[in-house]
């Protein structure tokens, strides 16, 4: 029901549509702009696709390998359980280093275990510095977007909130606002004892991290502080270094319609000698919150290939019309649809995979070729099976499936029925329909009727 | 060649002038059209909304229906119910079922398509006087990619001129997803408001699509907004004659 509300409050703000529907539609322009300098994309997305599924396969051999490695490397790993095991690991690491501030750069694993909640409990500050998280978590708000976390923000919304907590002169320049966000975070920066990042992807072979960002901010988390934590969800490892290759020609080039992000962070280990860059120190967290649950499904397996691009966000039109906060997860949109029952429960999140028309436009543009109708329909199928109600319609739901499968199955009572409606000018109670749209009323006469009043009988011209 | 139609339950009961359409088109292009009466719905419904058995139940007695069939092809004039049958497999785990879906399915075509691929047909003779636009049904699109064909029919009809819909485009879904329309009446709507701003802007005199369903849709809002623009199927506008 909080879906079906939040809709229609996100439908009723109007400066949230005008946002997402430029923003939406300018990214969607520059992904397509963007594939046309890759010569085989199609062979692209299989081989992405071949690579995740390969890896989903042997999904422990390669997390140990790759942890392996990565220890070896001077790293420290991690293996959390669920969201309550990560924020317990990351916390103690914190507190070991007497941490007052931390900064992080984006991760949506962190959002996902509420991490700046349970370190706030624990007296730590978090600092989120990538421009979007910032704006965001000065609004006091969540990311309504897994690229583009303030999507949802016109420019003269983040004016406002600047001026209003920032102390500065009004101003919709986005020079002038982004030099004062600039501003703020490098003092942050240069007091924080913790630096907290994402993954995008994790090669097991050499134990190295990857990072892709636009503003620098990944790159100085990881390095400044003394201690780096990367956090991960176990799908984000890869096999081989050379696998990058194909990964890096479709994330960035689905995600926000650039060749490549303006920086690649490739983190292998602890930093060698004093004058290298890097942390003294790095902790990887590896998260499974539900992910071996989901792989152990041969269907739902799938959407862990998810590398995480938003472009199923910005080809969604659902998703265009309402923005990410009405699904009421970290993960919205199409393949928040999909994850949140995953891995936040079926029960919790039963209206989502219900909210999609099934046009089939997040598939069209997936570059790891996610079959994500077909998975909202398994949801959907498993929402039934299991019986986990879809707001109060649902028990009018299961009896009008009932008597629409009973009438179905037998032909004649279906022409009976149908012409007994016709003659008796009967209009179903469809409110739902007609508040907006009118119904078009059934045709005089049913094509069967006129096929047995001679059309059966006519022959073409030609015939 | 031998045809049999699937009529779609929609098409029979909703917009049977498709279907006449349908049959109309394919007489005058030669073909002997058959329809088996014992047909209702595809199942769509039942399948979209997550009720499998329903669907299961529905899809086999469509599998034995069009088994039963001797005809070289099995025409329907919706690439959604098309694409339902196609598919149907999935539905089964019995393997032997599984294969029955598959050979339905085969023998399956949606109109444009069946005309344009199998027929070799890109003109039939119709003729049509007025500005078109094009509505893509997603599932005719994107699971069954018919993208040119129902365009190349429409050029060649005698007098439409046929235009692109502007943004947000032809190929952006008209929102009504089945049960998705009343689930969230609502979203359906913002979608199908810019569909048929976009309608409207493109100064037509009808648009055309390939699906009862959209059609149903669309026309619902242009109705409600007073518009003057009309709603046809593709059946219909092939079907016209001079």
């Amino acid at each position: 029901m909080t879906f079906e509300r939040d809709a229609r409050t996100a439908l009723a703000d109007g400066q949230l549509r005008g946002a997402l529907r430029q923003a939406t539609t300018l990214f969607g322009e520059r992904r397509r702009a963007a594939l046309a300098t890759v010569p085989d994309w199609e062979g692209a997305r299989d081989r992405a696709r071949a690579i995740k599924d390969e890896t989903l396969e042997h999904l422990d051999r390669y997390l140990e390998e790759f942890a392996a490695n990565a220890e070896r490397a001077g790293a420290c790993v991690h293996w959390a359980r669920d969201a309550a095991a990560a924020c317990d690991i990351i916390g103690g690491i914190a507190e070991r280093r007497g941490a007052r501030t931390v900064v992080k750069s984006k991760s949506m694993a962190s959002e996902e275990i509420h991490l700046n909640a349970a370190l706030a409990r624990r007296g730590i500050e978090a600092v989120e510095t990538d421009l979007g998280e910032y704006i965001v978590q000065l609004a006091g708000e969540t990311p309504s977007h897994i690229v583009v976390p303030a999507i949802h923000k016109t420019k003269a919304q983040i004016a406002a909130l600047f001026a209003d907590k920032l102390g500065i002169a009004p101003s919709d320049d986005v020079a002038t606002l982004a030099a004062a966000a600039r501003d703020a975070l490098r003092r942050r920066f240069a007091e924080a004892d913790l630096g907290i990042s994402g993954v995008n992807f994790a090669v097991a072979e050499t134990g190295t991290i990857l990072i892709l960002e636009n503003e620098g901010n990944a790159r100085m988390t990881t390095s400044l502080p003394h201690t780096h934590v990367a956090l991960m969800g176990i799908e984000k490892v890869i096999p081989r270094f050379a696998d990058l290759d194909v990964f890096l020609q479709l994330l960035p080039r689905s995600g926000t319609g650039q060749v490549l992000t303006a920086y690649q962070s490739l983190i292998t280990g602890t930093k060698r000698r004093a004058e290298d860059e890097g942390p003294e120190e790095l902790h990887i967290v590896l998260l499974d919150n539900g992910r071996s649950r989901m792989l152990a499904s041969r269907v739902t397996r799938q959407a862990l290939a998810c590398i995480r691009c938003g472009a199923c966000l910005n080809a969604c039109p659902v998703y265009r019309q309402i923005g990410g906060h009405a699904y009421g997860s970290v993960y919205p949109g199409p393949i928040g649809a999909v994850l949140s029952p995953q891995l936040f429960g079926l029960a919790r999140s039963a209206a989502l995979p219900y909210a999609s028309s099934l046009c089939g436009a997040c598939r069209d543009v997936c570059p790891v070729k996610i079959d994500i109708p077909a998975l909202l329909l398994h949801l959907r199928a498993q929402v039934v099976a299991e019986g986990v109600a879809v707001g109060k319609g649902h028990l009018r739901e299961r009896l009008a499936f009932w008597i629409y499968t009973a009438v179905m199955v037998r032909p004649r009572l279906f022409a009976w029925l149908m012409r007994a409606v016709r003659s008796l000018r009967i209009m179903p109670p469809l409110g739902a329909w007609t508040k907006w749209r009118d119904l078009r009323p059934l045709a005089p006469r049913s094509f069967r009727e006129q096929w047995r009043a001679g059309l059966r009988d006519q022959r073409g011209p030609d015939a | 060649m031998r045809v049999s139609l699937f009529v779609t339950c929609l098409a029979d009961q909703l917009w049977p002038s498709a279907a006449v359409g349908a049959v109309d088109v394919l007489r005058r292009l030669g073909c002997a059209v058959e329809f088996d009466e014992r047909q209702t719905c595809c199942g769509q419904p039942a399948f979209n909304t997550g009720y499998r058995p329903a669907a299961r139940a529905l899809a086999r007695r469509l599998i034995e229906i069009f088994e039963a069939s001797a005809a070289d092809a099995i025409v329907s004039p919706s690439g959604s119910c098309t694409a339902m049958v196609h598919h149907y497999d999935q539905l089964f785990d019995d393997a032997r079922w599984r294969e029955r879906a598959q050979g339905v399915a085969e023998r399956t075509h949606e109109l444009s398509s069946f005309l344009v691929h199998q027929l070799g047909v890109e003109d039939v003779g119709a003729s049509f006087s007025g500005r078109l636009t094009w509505h893509d049904a997603c599932h005719g699109l994107r699971d069954l990619g018919i993208r040119d064909e129902p365009r190349r029919l429409l050029r060649h009809v005698q007098g439409a001129q046929l235009v692109e819909l502007p943004p947000p485009g032809a190929e952006t879904c008209c929102g009504f997803g089945g049960t998705f329309s009343v689930k969230y009446p609502e979203i359906s709507v913002a979608m199908l408001d810019e569909k048929v701003d976009a309608i409207e802007r493109a100064g037509v005199d009808a648009v055309v699509s390939g699906d009862a369903s959209c059609l149903m849709q669309i026309a619902g809002r242009l109705s409600r907004r007073g518009s003057t623009v009309r709603a046809l199927h593709l059946a219909e506008v092939l079907a016209s004659r001079p």
